[in-house]
């Protein structure tokens, strides 16, 4: 039993910090003080995250040694697999197959066009075969050849390799060889960076469940230094204590641990996102969220049930690249602000799919690009302030990007720069809001029981018109929607995942064996959550199952109310659950249990976010919050639009749209009809107008 | 009232998301997995006057691209004409004719008129491949068929629904033809399900803009997209491009089948002439004039993929229709081969013929076989019949900026082979291997990728195995100096004695039983460029692979410099593949 941390009781000081591709963010929430609330953005430093980290503590003048503990959101392994910037390593599988994970399943990346690349994450050179076969049913058909595992080892550390992936065929349903072998392997190689296929993922698929060990091994050490320096790093700043990491799953687990299931954390940052948005949304009162990231190169969007994350246990983080462990459903939108919009050879404005990125990024951020997008129409349509924007790197003015929509869109499609610029907001948001539904509404939930969740920088900037589209009635907006996802890190619960696959059809399923693998769930994540450093104030367990009618393949996740289920309830739920999604009743088929799911979340004490904006800087008139009044362009028309400073609204205020909210890190548009109000919370809740 | 260009691009995005959920929805509701997994399903949105296409989901599958604007078209003749019963508000019309518009007998279409203020406002209609259609053999692939009636139940148009109902005597015809009949229940409602929720999406369109100024915009839009394919046309040289290519044999006669097109630019147009192609055939590879244009459309389609699926972008592609040759026969040919294989060998024409026209473009020939293999037996220890199916990929073609993709996916497909733990979970079957294929991939400045190797042992029991694939006799092509990719490869071990078809490709029930082996490897793409060309670095990155073996690399060097000091043509595909069918 590891030494209890005194953290995560009422009266400690608690600090998230999540790096991001561009910003590390930092919240941290003191409970010892009415007024402790630090908060810091400073760039990201790619080659070291932890110098980032070191930064934002300093900006936030943070003594570390204050800190009871710190949870940090990571994407040192994302970046390490989409860069391919991996751990040499090697992989000993079943004699003929040592190509499935560069096979894949036959795909292309995009229906239309017969090209496209993949780069394995193991090359083929460092995937070696042994002799061994395990038949689908579990039964041993070829033992396992021990000297050639010994041989494969020994001849994966010439080569080089730091890591290892035994990877065998239905290990799932037998594990015994791909544990022998690693028991040899254990013996010979220098380090732990041992991978077992079944014992991330035990389930059939072979190429996905052989990605996702080779993930997981290929950036386990890259983790691990990367933990090692920041450890470091804090240490030398006074916090000598554990910290905790979050997984994509959005529950948290101890840096001392993280390494050996590395892959977990792939989805770290955009997991945290989602937690925060429960967390508050839970708080004022909006259990079910439709949440909107929108970045600059794509949008991040998930789905929020009754304060509950949807968690997917199939994600697949680029073309060919499934990492099949349990993440927050995070859906990849390929919109974001730095979208670029061309008229095409028919005459038609298009808005993405192709993105300025970062680098050079939207005109106006003076970085080269000259290519105009969504951002850069926000930008002339008086939407983002120039004179903040100025900024900027090399400084663009406002004439050079009217210019740029004049040129590029305007004369191709026979309108002036703003008429175009409107056009390309237009669109863009329509696409945005057509990607969404894909992901959440037309998944047979009513748009009226949602509010939109906006965070990230441009969310708040859109969420009123994607509300409009999508038909949502209520915007969200957090008090800090720029550093959402650290926020998530200082709310978030521990939290441990179980799947077990029945694979039954209902009539057959036994009642008792269903309630003891479900207690069994139980019981192993009370045991892991024990373990933990933080505290937990309650243990909550949530148990569901996976149906379909016999025959289909597609899966439906149906919530259970208790461990105790019975045959005709199981049915019922399912049928229930089926119309509401598809609207079809098929009495005449019957249903199967595929899989029986068990969420344990130790809930960490209740977090105070009141004082997320502070609320003695608030002003007592609305009229005192304005900082000017200027022209904003809605629907075709320049209106004299107010501008009010967030941080001074008073939390009583009622605001009219159109108006414009600035903060330091976003900008929330209200558009003409929109009526907002503030909770105690200071988010800000818009009623959105028809 | 004239379209604003704003009005004009949001109707079109808000028309192609509505194809694109009635995709998703027929997709995650449907029973089958040929369907729910494989996506062997499209939804569109067709003219009320003649049925041509207004737009489609971009995620359907791509031999069905134009297709259904065929089938709708004779809908509303037969309507007009008294051949079909007048429609009614939430009637739905079931068709799967191959002469009628159609592909083959398992592709069944819906068809639902959308009515607004007392008229039919357009069509929606949609496609899914049902695992069974009744005929000689489960799954409708018969490899040896001579006549439609053999491969199963096809219907003319009639109403499924009516007035939102589903017809009990319809459905009991159906379910009374077809096997494994009680789970189509499912697939039906999933597919009806679809035509609904894009009738509720259209009406939300049609409330907020105006029916007039929808109308006003699908004209205009279709208008648009006819301009958009003619601009990337107009890069095209003017001349005239030749090409072949060539079905292994129809599964009864054991000879090869030719594809002889000549495409002709002229202006901002092309035309696709397939005179010369070969008479229709006795076996099942024959095509229907549908599944013809639509394999055109979808080639183009692969090489102008930012041009939207509408009849406009079809305008300035002008099909001569051909007459007397197999790619467009008459009742009663048989016709099952025509949507997973012919299709591919016309798109596989298309691409050789565009490629010396756009070489910056247009891959050398993909793979292009769907590989089915079939196994159907009795599994002694389940005590109960089975059917297998296994589909793969091949190698695509490099092109000018990189090598083939590895183990793709058919040219006319989406869908995702099965994980071998999958297969022997279900059937009584044990994988010795499932690998790359070494070698397999044409030789070229960028190299073809690479085909699959598997082999497969019947554990238990009796089975009787059928192989409709292709490119068993000529591999797909490689050009601009480029290697072929190698053929496909069949051999059946019984008793250890191994048996190679003798159609190559096809062959309908062989038997097997316990501890009989299959052992498949599919084709490489065609390399792209002179292999004397190829980055050493790449060459050495190959060989360290494995992906070569030494000599081959040696080999494939020095025929290029052989071939490379004799011919300096461009247009070398089309005459390497009449080389190969000399010998």
């Amino acid at each position: 039993m590891t030494e209890k941390n005194p953290a995560g009781r009422a009266g400690t000081v608690v600090a998230g910090i999540d790096v991001g591709g561009t910003f590390t963010d930092l919240i941290m929430i003191d409970g010892r003080t009415s007024a402790g609330v630090r908060i810091a953005k400073v760039p990201t430093t790619v080659d070291n995250q932890s110098f980032g980290v070191v930064n934002a503590l300093d900006v936030a003048k943070v003594d570390a040694a204050d800190i009871d503990l710190i949870v940090h959101g990571t994407t040192t392994t994302t970046n390490a697999v989409l860069e391919r910037r991996l751990a040499r390593t090697g992989m000993i599988t079943t004699r003929g197959f040592r190509d499935i994970i560069e096979l894949g399943r036959r795909t292309r990346p995009q229906p239309y066009g017969m090209t496209g690349t993949f780069v394995p994450v193991i090359p083929r050179n460092l995937r070696l075969e042994v002799s061994e076969r395990v038949e689908a049913g579990g039964a041993v058909r070829t033992p396992l050849d021990e000297d050639e595992v010994e041989t494969a080892v020994r001849q994966l550390l010439d080569a080089g390799c730091e890591a290892l992936v035994i990877h065998f065929l239905h290990s799932y349903a037998n594990p015994s060889h791909e544990r022998r072998a690693a028991e040899i392997a254990a013996s010979l190689w220098p380090n732990g960076y041992i991978t077992t296929g079944h014992s991330l993922l035990s389930e059939a698929r072979e190429f996905e469940r052989g990605v996702t060990a080779s993930v997981n091994a290929s950036v386990q050490p890259i983790l691990e230094r990367y933990v090692e320096r920041l450890r470091n790093e804090l240490a030398k700043m006074g916090y000598a204590r554990d910290f905790l990491i979050m997984n994509g799953n959005g529950g948290m687990i101890s840096a001392r641990f993280v390494a050996r299931e590395a892959a977990k954390t792939v989805m770290s940052g955009p997991a945290s996102g989602v937690i925060a948005a429960a967390y508050t949304g839970r708080r004022a009162g909006h259990k079910n969220l439709v949440t909107y990231d929108m970045g600059g190169t794509s949008t991040d969007v998930a789905l929020i049930l009754n304060a509950e994350p949807a968690v997917s246990n199939e994600t697949e983080i680029e073309y060919a690249m499934p990492i099949h462990v349990p993440m927050v459903a995070v859906h990849t939108v390929g919109a974001g602000g730095g979208s670029i919009a061309r008229v095409d050879a028919s005459g038609l404005i298009q808005v993405g799919p192709e993105s300025a990125g970062a680098t050079p990024g939207p005109v106006c951020y003076g970085r080269g690009g000259t290519e105009p997008t969504i951002t850069d129409a926000n930008l002339l349509l008086g939407r983002l302030d120039p004179k903040r924007l100025l900024a900027v790197d090399a400084p663009v003015t406002v004439e050079q990007v009217r210019d740029i929509f004049e040129a590029k869109i305007g004369r191709a499609a026979g309108l002036d720069a703003i008429a175009a610029a409107g056009a390309v907001l237009r669109l863009g948001n329509l696409k945005m809001a057509g990607a969404i539904r894909m992901v959440s509404v037309s998944r047979g939930y009513d748009p009226r029981d949602f509010a939109l969740f906006a965070f990230g920088g441009a969310g708040p900037l859109h969420a009123s018109a994607l509300a409009r589209e999508l038909g949502l009635p209520t915007v969200l907006v957090p008090a800090r929607p720029g550093i959402t996802n650290a926020l998530g890190c200082v709310v978030a619960d521990l939290r441990h995942d179980f799947v077990n696959t029945i694979n039954q059809p209902v009539s057959l399923v036994d009642e008792a064996r269903l309630r003891q693998v479900l207690e069994r769930h139980r019981e192993e994540g009370q045991a892991l959550i024990a373990k933990e450093a933080a505290e937990p104030e309650t243990i909550r367990t949530i148990h569901s199952a996976d149906m379909q009618f016999v025959g289909q393949t597609h899966i439906l996740n149906v919530p259970l109310p208790s461990v105790e289920v019975s045959r005709a309830q199981l049915q019922d739920l399912f049928e229930k659950a089926y119309f509401a999604r598809f609207r079809v009743e098929l009495p005449e088929i019957r249903a199967n249990l595929v899989n029986l799911n068990t969420s344990v979340i130790g809930v960490r004490p209740a977090v105070d976010l009141s004082r997320l904006i502070d609320p003695a800087g608030r002003a007592s008139t609305l009229d005192e919050a304005r900082r000017e009044v200027r022209p904003v362009w809605f629907d075709g028309d320049w209106v004299d639009t107010p501008v009010y400073l967030r941080e001074k609204l008073p939390l009583d205020a009622i605001v009219h749209g159109p108006a414009i909210i600035e903060q330091m890190d976003a900008t929330t548009v209200l558009e003409p009809g929109d009526v907002a109000k503030s909770d105690a919370d200071g988010n800000i809740l818009i009623e959105v107008g028809r | 009232m004239t379209l604003d260009p704003i009005t004009l691009s949001v109707i079109q995005a808000a028309l192609q998301q509505t194809c694109d959920e009635m995709d998703l929805t027929f997709s995650r509701a449907a029973f089958s997995p040929v369907i729910a997994e494989a996506n062997d399903r499209s939804d569109g949105i067709y003219s009320a006057v003649d049925g041509s296409l207004i737009a489609q989901g971009s995620q359907g599958l791509p031999v069905f691209v134009g297709v259904m604007q065929y089938s709708t078209k004779t809908i509303i003749e037969m309507i007009a004409d008294g051949r079909c019963l007048p429609p009614e508000d939430r009637d739905i019309y079931i068709v799967n004719d191959p002469y009628l518009g159609g592909t083959h007998l398992m592709d069944v279409r819906f068809a639902m008129p959308v009515w607004r203020a007392g008229k039919i406002f357009c069509w929606l209609s949609n496609t899914g491949h049902w695992p069974d259609i009744g005929g000689a053999v489960p799954g409708g692939f018969s490899a040896s068929a001579t006549a439609v009636e053999q491969e199963g139940l096809r219907l003319p148009p009639v109403k499924l629904f009516k007035k939102g109902k589903l017809d009990p005597e319809i459905y009991a015809i159906i379910t009374s033809n077809i096997r494994v009949a009680d789970q189509r229940i499912g697939d039906i409602r999933a597919q009806a399900a679809a035509l609904l929720v894009g009738q509720e999406r259209l009406f939300t369109i049609l409330d907020r803009y105006g029916d007039e100024t929808v109308t006003e915009a699908i004209a205009e839009l279709r208008k648009r997209a006819a301009e958009q394919m003619r601009a990337g046309i107009a890069a095209i040289p003017d001349g005239v491009y030749r090409s072949k290519a060539f079905v292994d044999s129809d599964g009864v006669v054991d000879e090869p089948l030719t594809i002889a097109l000549a495409v002709e630019k002229k202006g901002d147009g092309l035309t696709f002439d397939f005179a010369g192609s070969s008479k229709p055939c006795a076996g099942p590879m024959n095509s229907v004039l549908a599944t013809t244009l639509s394999s055109v459309y979808l080639a183009m389609r692969h090489i102008f993929p930012d041009v939207p699926i509408s009849a406009g972008a079809f305008e300035p592609l002008t099909v001569i229709k051909p007459e007397g040759t197999f790619l467009d026969a008459h009742y009663p040919r048989p016709v099952s081969g025509c949507a997973a294989e012919v299709s591919q060998r016309i798109a596989e024409a298309v691409f050789a013929a565009m490629v010396q026209s756009l070489p910056d473009k247009v891959t050398a020939a993909p793979a292009g076989s769907s590989g089915n293999f079939a196994l159907g037996g009795h599994d002694p220890a389940r005590k109960r019949d089975f059917v297998m199916y296994q589909i793969s990929g091949g190698g695509y073609g490099g092109n000018a900026r990189e090598d083939g993709l590895t183990n793709g996916c058919s040219t006319i497909g989406i869908s995702k082979s099965p994980p071998v733990e999958i297969m022997e979970q279900a059937f009584p079957v044990l994988y010795r291997h499932y690998a790359l294929r070494e070698g397999s991939g044409g030789a070229g400045k960028h190299r073809g990728g690479f085909g699959l190797a598997y082999e497969v042992e019947l554990l238990r029991g009796e089975a009787r195995a059928s192989f409709v694939m292709d490119h068993g006799r000529f591999g797909p092509q490689g050009v601009l100096g480029g290697a072929d990719g190698a053929v496909n490869e069949v051999t059946v071990f019984r008793d250890g004695e191994p048996h190679v078809p003798g159609h190559l490709s096809k062959e309908q029930d062989i038997p097997l039983k316990a501890g009989d082996r299959v052992r498949v490897a599919t084709p490489g793409g065609g390399g792209y460029g002179n292999p004397a060309e190829r980055d050493p670095a790449l060459v050495r990155h190959d060989l360290e692979m494995g992906y070569y073996a030494a000599e081959d690399v040696e080999k494939m060097l020095s025929a290029s410099s052989r071939s490379s000091s004799s011919s300096s043509s461009p247009a070398r595909s089309s005459t390497s593949s009449i080389d190969h069918s000399d010998g």
